[in-house]
């Protein structure tokens, strides 16, 4: 091609002339780099060099950077370099990049023992500050419900009505679905193991513990922290990159009392209904199951629930449910404000309040287990 | 439009865009000369965004034909339509940094995907550009979220140059920069426009920049090009907007 840039050297007496010539654009900056690398190992071998840029045929920041990198690199204590025969039209692009100066390090982490020691310190010492940051919100959620007691007039009650709606009624379906099917999968693997035995009908009782007491409402609430959780998170977090926190507040009103009262009721109402509904339709894909795969029929399997299960094992589930649906939505309020400004951030809240989400969903799971096994239910 | 502007850098003819049943754009032309600053000014929710995206490709249009370069972007190929792409550079109206790179990484990024040069050079060419929009280098390892508005502005614009683009789409440049930043900011401008030789299409509200860094003013109104020219033939128009806009009490103030 004709427009290649090219870097010609012109012995001229005692001095080196070197003619740059053709594009020296963006374009053909790999090309240029190249050129100059090696006109730069030039440095030194002649008393005098200058650069002649008169046939250069285009010209941008790429080409003057890089031909004033050259003459930066070709000047030595004794001579300096000089650039010759620049037009008037890129003279001011020459003397624009002439003011720049070296390019700042980046401060890079390498891999190291200590780096790693002090990540996992990091880490360790950041779980207590999760605890206080969850504690702390859920003394601000209480505040301002018990200020909405006392001012019943400041509740918001379509807001909480919209997010039983989204967190609620949307989810009804997907819920009925999952604990549906969960409900058929323990049904036939118990009457698959229990048939060697000969206690095919045993699969009711434990198909009515696991579903009441457990199943049912963990299988719930780990939905509801991945589908609810994480929008609350991204909701409040893009609210707090937008400064539409700050807004709110400047305006008198108390972000906790506007957005996350709302929401939380809203959840904390959702999550016994939804674990409701899962536990039946978990119940009723049981019973089919059983029927049809397991020869139990109907009648028999509604029988025999009776005798397993007392209203003790319904209770025991259905108190888990506000609390679990509280620890939800308070983790996902606190990571939905600690947002910072980058998307990634957002993205990494989103993810944490997932996953804290469940894991606090598990832990109180066990707790209560502790509790309900101690007091004889 | 009767006259053929062979140097026409962009070449709108006859585009109309629409949203559902409202009509935004309704048969507009516009030439955009190789070289020029173009200031482009009309009333809010006139469409000027609206146009500056249907050129660059954003927003579909129901019917015209849009050249830039000369080249139609409706029936090129892609590969045409990436080399375009590489010869022009947009500073949207919020800036549309990348929230999660740096500075550093924001202005390498073009560079980066369509160029293979070292390392060394992009962060040469990094700092260059940051020196040519007014920045310090100090600030290449700081997230857009740590900048102020000013200079979130300043690294788009470094960023929409990366490449050294022949075309600059710049949306509303000095929104939101006081007095002094937005008159450093066409200053700027202008110099770029001489030292890259750059072709600048500019939407804006601002009465200075169009009489300090504007060549040329075109007008939307009615989805049309109401009047386009030099401050002078806006002032003499009997347009009743130009009329307000140009010779209204805020202009009153920018001229004396």
């Amino acid at each position: 091609m004709s427009g290649d840039p090219t870097l010609e050297r012109i012995a001229q007496g005692e001095g080196l002339a070197l003619c740059a010539a053709g594009n020296w654009t963006a374009r053909f900056a790999p090309a240029l780099e190249r050129i100059v690398s090696d006109a730069e190992k030039l440095r030194g071998s002649r008393p005098h060099i200058f650069i002649d840029v008169s046939q250069v045929a285009s010209l941008d920041t790429f080409g003057a950077w890089l031909i004033e990198r050259l003459r930066r690199s070709l000047s030595d204590a004794s001579a300096e370099a000089e650039i010759a025969g620049l037009s008037a039209n890129y003279s001011s692009l020459v003397d624009e990049v002439r003011r720049v100066g070296p390019a700042p390090r980046v401060v890079s982490e390498g891999l190291s023992i200590t780096g790693m020691l002090e990540q996992i310190g990091r880490t360790v010492a950041g779980v207590s500050g999760t605890i206080i940051g969850l504690v702390d919100m859920l003394g601000a959620v209480l505040a301002a419900a018990g200020k909405v007691l006392i001012h019943p007039r400041s509740f918001r009650l379509t807001s909480t009505v919209h997010h039983l709606e989204q967190v609620c009624w949307r989810a009804v379906p997907i819920v009925v679905l999952i604990t549906f099917l969960i409900g058929c999968i323990i049904s036939q693997q118990g009457i698959f193991h229990f048939r060697r035995f000969g206690a095919d009908i045993f699969v009711v009782d434990m198909l009515g513990v696991l579903v009441l007491r457990e199943i049912g409402v963990l299988l719930v609430a780990i939905m509801v922290a991945g589908r609810s959780g994480s929008a609350y998170t991204a909701e409040l977090g893009s609210m707090k990159m937008r400064e539409e926190i700050d807004a709110l507040r400047t305006m008198g009103f108390d972000p906790i009392e506007v957005l996350i009262l709302p929401r939380m009721l809203a959840l904390v109402l959702a999550l016994p209904i939804l674990a409701f509904l899962g536990a039946m339709a978990a119940l009723y894909g049981g019973g089919l199951v059983a029927w049809l795969y397991g020869g139990v029929d109907p009648e028999a399997f509604l029988l025999r629930l009776r005798d397993a299960i007392s209203i003790d094992h319904f209770i025991v589930g259905m108190v888990k449910a506000p609390v679990m649906a509280a620890v939800i939505g308070i983790v996902a309020c606190v990571e939905g404000l600690a947002v910072q400004g980058s998307a990634e951030s957002l993205g990494q809240h989103t993810t944490a309040s997932v996953v804290k989400g469940i894991f606090f969903v598990i832990v109180m799971d066990g707790v209560f287990a502790i509790f309900f096994a101690s007091i004889g239910m | 439009m009767a006259e053929q502007d062979i140097d026409a850098i962009i070449r709108v003819r006859d585009v109309t865009v629409q949203f559902g049943t409202t009509r935004v754009l309704d048969g507009l032309d516009l030439d955009v000369k190789r070289g020029e600053i173009l200031g482009f000014v009309g009333p809010s929710g006139a469409g000027k965004s609206v146009l500056t995206r249907t050129i660059i490709g954003l927003v579909p249009k129901v019917s015209g034909r849009i050249e830039v370069f000369g080249v139609d972007l409706d029936a090129a190929s892609s590969s045409q339509r990436r080399a375009v792409e590489r010869r022009w550079g947009i500073l949207f109206q919020q800036g549309a940094l990348f929230s999660s790179l740096t500075v550093r990484q924001n202005i390498q990024f073009p560079a980066r995907e369509y160029l293979r040069v070292s390392q060394r050079l992009l962060d040469e060419i990094m700092v260059a550009k940051l020196v040519m929009v007014g920045l310090k280098p100090e600030v290449a390892d700081r997230y857009p979220s740590e900048l102020s508005g000013g200079m979130i502005k300043r690294v788009a614009l470094a960023r929409a140059l990366a490449l050294d683009p022949e075309l600059v789409f710049l949306d509303e440049p000095t929104s939101g920069l006081d007095p002094i930043g937005a008159g450093d900011f066409d200053e700027l401008v202008r110099t770029l426009q001489r030292t890259l030789g750059l072709t600048v299409f500019m939407v804006t509200h601002d009465l200075d920049s169009l009489y300090t860094a504007c060549d040329r003013i075109a007008v939307l109104g009615n989805g049309k090009i109401i009047a386009a020219g030099s401050i002078a033939d806006m002032k003499a128009s009997q347009h009743p907007w130009l009329q307000q806009y140009f010779n209204g009490k805020r202009a009153r103030a920018v001229v004396a």
